[in-house]
C-alpha cells in the first residue's frame, strides 16, 4: 500500500533535523492560519493560485525563490558552523550522513530552486513589458511552468522529514548514486525534483523564446531589444539545448536505479564518466542560463542609473551570443584530472579561457555607460557596483583554474568553492537582488525602503569576503571540499572567519526581510503612481504599477533602442488614444495548480514505490493535458469601456 | 565609499596576516616539494600576475567612474547620448584577447609538459607502485618489492614515482599536494601519474574527490625518505604477519575505514588486475579479462602516447568499447 514508505522514514531521533521539520512546519501553518483568519482564500485563490497573468507567476516565482533562498542558506550555514568547530576529537554536531545531505541540498537549492526560480520570476515580470506585449506566447504553459518547479522544490522540502535527501552531492556523480552506494531514497528525491522542475524549466524557456520572437510589439527590431530581453533569449536557447540533455541522463540513472540497468555503474559495463560528461554539458551551461540574465539587469539597472544610453550595444549582444555558443565547449573543464589526454585538456582549458574575452567586454561595456553619466546611487546599483569589482576577482580564479596545470592542484579543493561562489554570488545573486529591488515597485507598485537594501548590500558584500576569501586561502593549503571533518589545525582559523562571514550574510539576508516590512508599512509614502518611478528608458516603465492584466492599452510603436525615452522626449510617451478597444485576456484556470499538485504526488510515489499512486498521478497528469486541450473558452474579454476607466485613473498618476 | 575601500584595504590586510602567522608552510600548494608542484606553483603565480593586468583597472575604474560622475557632481561632464566609440571598443575586445592569446601559450606548452601520464625523466630507475582506493582507504602496492601497505605511502627521494591507480568503489582522486597533480581513481580503469619528491619529508595525501561517509578519513602519510631508509623499511614491511592474498583483499574491499597503517609482507601476483577486472568483464567471461590485462601491459611500452589512451574521458571510451 505505501512503497517503501513507512514511520520510521521520519528522522524522530535526530533532533536538528526534527527542528527543521518542525519548524518549517510551524512557518507554513502559521501562514496558513493568517490567511484563514484575514478570510484572505478567494483572494488568494482567485487572484494568484489560478491567475494565468505573467506579472502575477511573475511574483509567485520569486517568492518561491525567497523561500528556498532561506532553506538554502540555513543548509550554508550548518555547513559552515560544522567546518568551524570539527576539528581532531571533535566531530562537531552533524554526523557523515547528515553533513552529506546538507551540502547535497544546498548545492541543488541554491542552483535549481533558488536561482532557477528568480530568473524565471524576473524574466515573467520584465520581459513581455520591456518588448511592448500584453502577455506571454503561452499563458497557461506559463503556469504549468511554475507549479512544476514548486512541486519539485516541494519535494526537495518533504524530504527533510520524510526520509532523507541524497548524500552525494548536488552532481550526482556515478557510481556514487547508483543502488551499490546508495541503496536508501534520498537520491531518489534528488533525482524527481530535478527531473519535475527541469520540465518546468524547460517549458519557461520554450515559451519566453516564442514570446520574444513574436510577440514584440511594432518596430522592436532584435537591434532596438533591451539587454536584459536580449540575455533570456540567449538563457532560453540555452535551456532549450540543455536541459533535455540533464533529463536523459538523470533518466537513464533512473532505469539503474528502478529497473537494474547498467549504464553508469561500475560493473556490466556501465561507464560512469558517460554522467559525469553528460552532467556536465547540462551543467556549464546551466551556469551561464542563470548568469547571462543577471548581466541582462546590470545592463538595464547601469544605464537607468547613470541617465544614459548603454555603451556598446552592439559589442554587449555579440558578447553575450559568443558566451551562449563558448558555454557549450567547455564542459571538460570540470574534470581535466580524468586522465584525459593532454590535447584534449588544452582545447578544452583554451575554450574556457576565451568566455573571458566576451565577458570582460561586458564588463567594460558598464564601465563606460557609467562614464560621463549621471549616476545616482540607488540600491540597485549597489548591487552593480559591488558585482563589477567582485566578480572581477571571480574572473581571475576562473582563469586560473582554466588552466588545465593549475587545476591539476586545484581541482576539488576549497579554492574551486570560492571561485564559483565567486562568480555565482555576485554574478547571478546581486545581478537578482538588484532586478529585485528594481523591478519591484513595477510588480507590486511602491518602491523598496532604500536604507534597509543599502544595509542588506553592505551586509553580503562583507559577508561574501570574509566567506569565501578564507576558502581560496584553503584551497593553497590543500583542504578539499565536501569534508565533514578534518585533522590539521592550520585549517580551523581560516574555517572559523568563513563562518563568522556567513552570518554577516544571515544580517543582510535579515535586512532584506526587515526591508521587506519596512517597505509595506510605508507603502502609502513610497507608492510609485507613475509607473516610471527611476526615470526609466525601457517599455516596461510605460505601463502602470502594477500594470493592468493587459500591461499596455495601446500597443506602443517603437523608434528606438531605449524606446520609452524616446518617447518622454518627444513627448508621445503619455497620449491618451482616440479612443480604446476591447482587449482579450486568458482566463483564469486551476489546471496548472493541478498539474502541480498532481505531479508532486507522481514524484513523491515514484520515491517511495508507491505504484498505485504513480499510475494515478501519471493518468491525472494526462486527463488534465486532455481536459484542457478540449476547453476552446479560455479566454475572457476586457470591454474598451472598463479599459478607458482603468486608464483614466492611471492618467491621475502620471499627469 | 569611503567605507568599501576602508573595507578592501582590510581584506587585503586579513590575506596577508593570517598567513604569515603561520609561516607559508601551511600554504602546501606553494611550498611544493617536487618539480611537478613546482612547475604548478609557477603557472599560477604567472597566470594570477597576467590577469591582474585586466582586474585591477576594472576594480579601479569600478569605484573611480562612479564616483567621479555621481549626480551631484555636476561639474563633471555628462554626454547622455555617447553610447559608442570604435577607440575603447577595440581596445576593449583587443585587450583581453592578446592576454588570452598568452596565456593559451603557457597553457599549451605547459598542459604538455605537465601531463600526469608524462614519466618524469631521470637517470634513476623510476619506482612503480600500484595505488587501489577503497571505502575508505588507501592501498599501496609495490609489485617490484612484492609488498603492499594501507594508508601509508614510503618512497625513496628523487626517484620518479610512477603510479598505476584504479579504484574499488565510486569515483575518488589521488592526490599528495606538495607533490602536484591529482588523478581520479576509477572502476575497472587505470589512470596513471608520475611524480617525484625533491626532499625527504612526511607530506600529507588525501583523496580530493567526495566519495561518501568515510572520505574525509580517506588521507595518509607520504614519507619521501633516503634509498636507505626505504630499503629498510621495505625490510620492515616484510617482517609483517600479514600476507595480502585474494582472501585478505576481499576483507579489505568492505567499506569502513582503517585506523591503523596495515603491513603486507607479500602480495599474491595480480592483485591489482584482480581489483580492476573485477568491473571490467561482463560478468566474468576470460576474454574481458585478458583484454583488460593487454591493455595494462601496453602503455608501459608505449610511452606516454598510448598510455593516455588506456584511460580517461576520450580514451577509455574507445578502449572500452574495444574490450566489450
Amino acid at each position: 500500500m505505501f512503497g517503501k514508505l513507512s514511520l520510521s522514514a521520519i528522522p524522530f531521533n535526530e533532533p536538528i533535523a526534527m527542528g527543521a521539520v518542525y519548524g518549517s512546519l510551524l512557518a507554513g501553518v502559521a501562514v496558513l492560519a493568517l490567511i484563514t483568519y484575514f478570510r484572505k482564500w478567494p483572494y488568494l485563490w482567485n487572484e494568484w493560485l489560478t491567475s494565468v497573468d505573467h506579472k502575477k507567476i511573475g511574483v509567485m516565482y520569486i517568492v518561491l525563490a525567497m523561500v528556498m533562498l532561506l532553506r538554502g542558506f540555513s543548509d550554508a550555514i550548518m555547513m559552515r558552523a560544522q567546518q568551524a568547530v570539527a576539528l581532531g576529537s571533535s566531530q562537531g554536531f552533524l554526523p557523515p550522513d547528515h553533513f552529506n545531505q546538507v551540502f547535497s541540498a544546498h548545492g541543488t537549492i541554491m542552483i535549481l530552486f533558488m536561482a532557477m526560480p528568480f530568473l524565471s520570476g524576473l524574466m515573467n515580470i520584465v520581459v513581455p513589458q520591456q518588448i511592448g506585449a500584453r502577455d506571454v506566447a503561452y499563458p497557461f504553459l506559463n503556469s504549468v511552468s511554475l507549479w512544476m518547479s514548486a512541486a519539485g522544490a516541494m519535494l526537495v522540502m518533504v524530504s527533510l522529514g520524510v526520509g532523507e535527501f541524497s548524500r552525494a552531492g548536488w552532481s550526482g556523480y556515478t557510481p556514487l548514486t547508483e543502488l551499490a552506494y546508495s541503496p536508501d531514497t534520498g537520491v531518489d528525491y534528488w533525482i524527481w525534483s530535478l527531473q519535475i522542475s527541469g520540465v518546468g524549466s524547460l517549458l519557461t524557456g520554450i515559451n519566453f523564446l516564442v514570446t520574444v520572437l513574436k510577440m514584440r510589439a511594432p518596430g522592436m527590431t532584435l537591434m532596438r531589444m533591451p539587454l536584459f530581453t536580449w540575455t533570456t533569449v540567449f538563457t532560453n536557447v540555452l535551456i532549450i539545448f540543455a536541459f533535455p540533455v540533464l533529463t536523459v541522463a538523470l533518466s537513464l540513472l533512473t532505469l539503474d536505479r528502478y529497473l537494474g540497468m547498467h549504464f553508469f555503474t561500475n560493473d556490466m559495463g556501465g561507464n560512469t564518466m558517460m554522467y559525469v560528461n553528460l552532467f556536465w554539458t547540462w551543467g556549464h551551461p546551466e551556469v551561464y542560463i542563470v548568469i547571462l540574465p543577471a548581466f541582462g539587469i546590470f545592463s538595464e539597472v547601469v544605464a537607468t542609473f547613470s541617465g544614459k544610453k548603454l555603451f556598446g550595444y552592439t559589442s554587449l549582444v555579440y558578447a553575450t551570443a559568443a558566451i551562449m555558443f563558448l558555454s557549450f565547449s567547455v564542459w571538460v573543464h570540470h574534470f581535466f584530472t580524468m586522465g584525459t589526454c593532454a590535447n584534449v585538456n588544452i582545447f578544452f582549458g583554451i575554450s574556457t579561457m576565451l568566455i573571458a574575452i566576451p565577458t570582460g567586454v561586458k564588463v567594460f561595456n558598464w564601465l563606460f555607460t557609467m562614464y560621463r553619466g549621471r549616476v545616482r546611487f540607488t540600491t540597485p546599483l549597489y548591487w552593480t557596483l559591488g558585482f563589477l569589482s567582485t566578480f572581477a576577482v571571480g574572473g581571475l580564479t576562473g582563469v586560473l583554474l582554466s588552466m588545465p596545470p593549475a587545476d591539476y592542484v586545484l581541482h576539488n579543493s576549497l579554492f574551486l568553492i570560492a571561485h564559483f561562489h565567486n562568480m555565482l554570488v555576485p554574478g547571478v545573486l546581486f545581478g537578482f537582488m538588484a532586478g529585485y529591488a528594481y523591478w519591484f515597485p513595477k510588480a507590486i507598485g511602491f518602491r523598496l525602503n532604500e536604507t534597509w537594501g543599502k544595509f542588506s548590500f553592505w551586509f553580503w558584500l562583507t559577508g561574501f569576503y570574509l566567506a569565501f576569501i578564507p576558502l581560496y586561502v584553503l584551497g593553497f593549503m590543500g583542504m578539499a571540499r565536501r569534508m565533514q571533518h578534518y585533522d590539521n589545525p592550520a585549517w580551523q582559523p581560516y574555517l572559523i572567519v568563513a563562518a563568522v562571514g556567513t552570518l554577516l550574510i544571515l544580517c543582510g539576508i535579515g535586512c532584506t526581510l526587515m526591508q521587506l516590512v519596512v517597505s509595506i508599512r510605508q507603502r502609502h509614502a513610497n507608492r510609485d503612481l507613475t509607473g516610471d518611478p527611476w526615470d526609466g528608458r525601457t517599455l516596461e516603465w510605460l505601463t502602470a504599477s502594477p500594470p493592468a492584466a493587459y500591461n499596455f492599452a495601446v500597443l506602443p510603436v517603437v523608434k528606438d533602442r531605449d524606446a520609452f525615452w524616446d518617447m518622454k522626449e518627444k513627448g508621445t510617451a503619455y497620449l491618451k488614444p482616440e479612443r480604446y478597444e476591447d482587449i482579450e485576456v486568458p482566463r483564469n484556470t486551476f489546471l496548472g495548480l493541478a498539474v502541480g499538485v498532481l505531479a508532486f504526488l507522481l514524484g513523491f510515489a515514484a520515491i517511495w514505490h508507491i505504484w498505485w499512486l504513480a499510475v494515478a498521478g501519471f493518468a491525472g497528469l494526462i486527463a488534465v493535458v486532455i481536459a484542457r486541450s478540449c476547453d476552446d473558452d479560455t479566454t475572457e474579454v476586457i470591454p474598451a469601456a472598463e479599459v478607458e476607466r482603468i486608464e483614466g485613473l492611471r492618467s491621475r498618476g502620471t499627469a | 565609499m569611503k567605507r568599501k575601500f576602508s573595507f578592501l584595504f582590510a581584506v587585503l590586510a586579513f590575506l596577508c596576516a593570517v598567513p604569515m602567522l603561520h609561516g607559508c608552510s601551511e600554504l602546501v600548494l606553494f611550498n611544493p616539494k617536487g618539480p611537478i608542484g613546482e612547475s604548478e606553483k609557477s603557472i599560477i603565480i604567472i597566470a594570477f600576475a597576467l590577469m591582474l593586468l585586466v582586474v585591477v583597472p576594472v576594480i579601479v575604474m569600478s569605484i573611480w567612474i562612479p564616483l567621479k560622475y555621481r549626480a551631484s557632481n555636476t561639474k563633471a561632464r555628462y554626454n547622455p547620448n555617447w553610447s559608442h566609440s570604435t577607440k575603447i571598443e577595440l581596445a576593449m575586445w583587443l585587450i583581453p584577447v592578446v592576454i588570452v592569446l598568452i596565456l593559451s601559450t603557457i597553457l599549451w606548452r605547459e598542459t604538455h609538459r605537465l601531463d600526469p601520464y608524462k614519466p618524469i625523466a631521470s637517470e634513476t630507475k623510476p619506482l612503480n607502485v600500484e595505488v587501489v582506493s577503497m571505502d575508505w582507504k588507501w592501498l599501496f602496492i609495490y609489485p617490484e618489492q612484492n609488498i603492499a601497505v594501507v594508508n601509508q605511502f614510503v618512497f625513496p627521494v628523487k626517484t620518479p614515482l610512477s603510479f598505476k591507480i584504479t579504484s574499488d568503489t565510486v569515483m575518488t582522486s589521488f592526490f599528495i599536494p606538495q607533490l602536484g597533480s591529482q588523478i581520479y581513481a576509477m572502476a575497472g580503469m587505470r589512470t596513471h601519474l608520475h611524480l617525484l619528491a625533491d626532499e625527504q619529508g612526511e607530506y600529507t595525501g588525501q583523496n580530493q574527490q567526495f566519495s561518501g561517509y568515510g572520505f574525509p578519513h580517506m588521507s595518509f602519510k607520504a614519507k619521501a625518505t633516503s634509498p636507505e631508509d626505504f630499503d629498510a623499511w621495505v625490510n620492515k614491511v616484510r617482517q609483517s604477519p600479514d600476507k595480502l592474498d585474494f582472501a585478505r583483499l576481499d576483507d579489505l574491499r568492505k567499506p569502513g575505514v582503517a585506523d591503523t597503517v596495515l603491513y603486507f609482507s607479500s602480495i599474491d601476483p595480480g592483485v591489482f588486475d584482480h581489483v580492476v577486472d573485477t568491473y571490467c568483464a561482463m560478468g566474468e567471461s576470460p576474454g574481458g579479462k585478458d583484454a583488460a590485462s593487454h591493455a595494462q601491459h601496453a602503455p608501459e611500452a608505449g610511452g606516454y602516447g598510448t598510455a593516455t589512451g588506456d584511460s580517461g574521458s576520450m580514451g577509455a571510451m574507445a578502449h572500452r568499447a574495444q574490450e566489450n
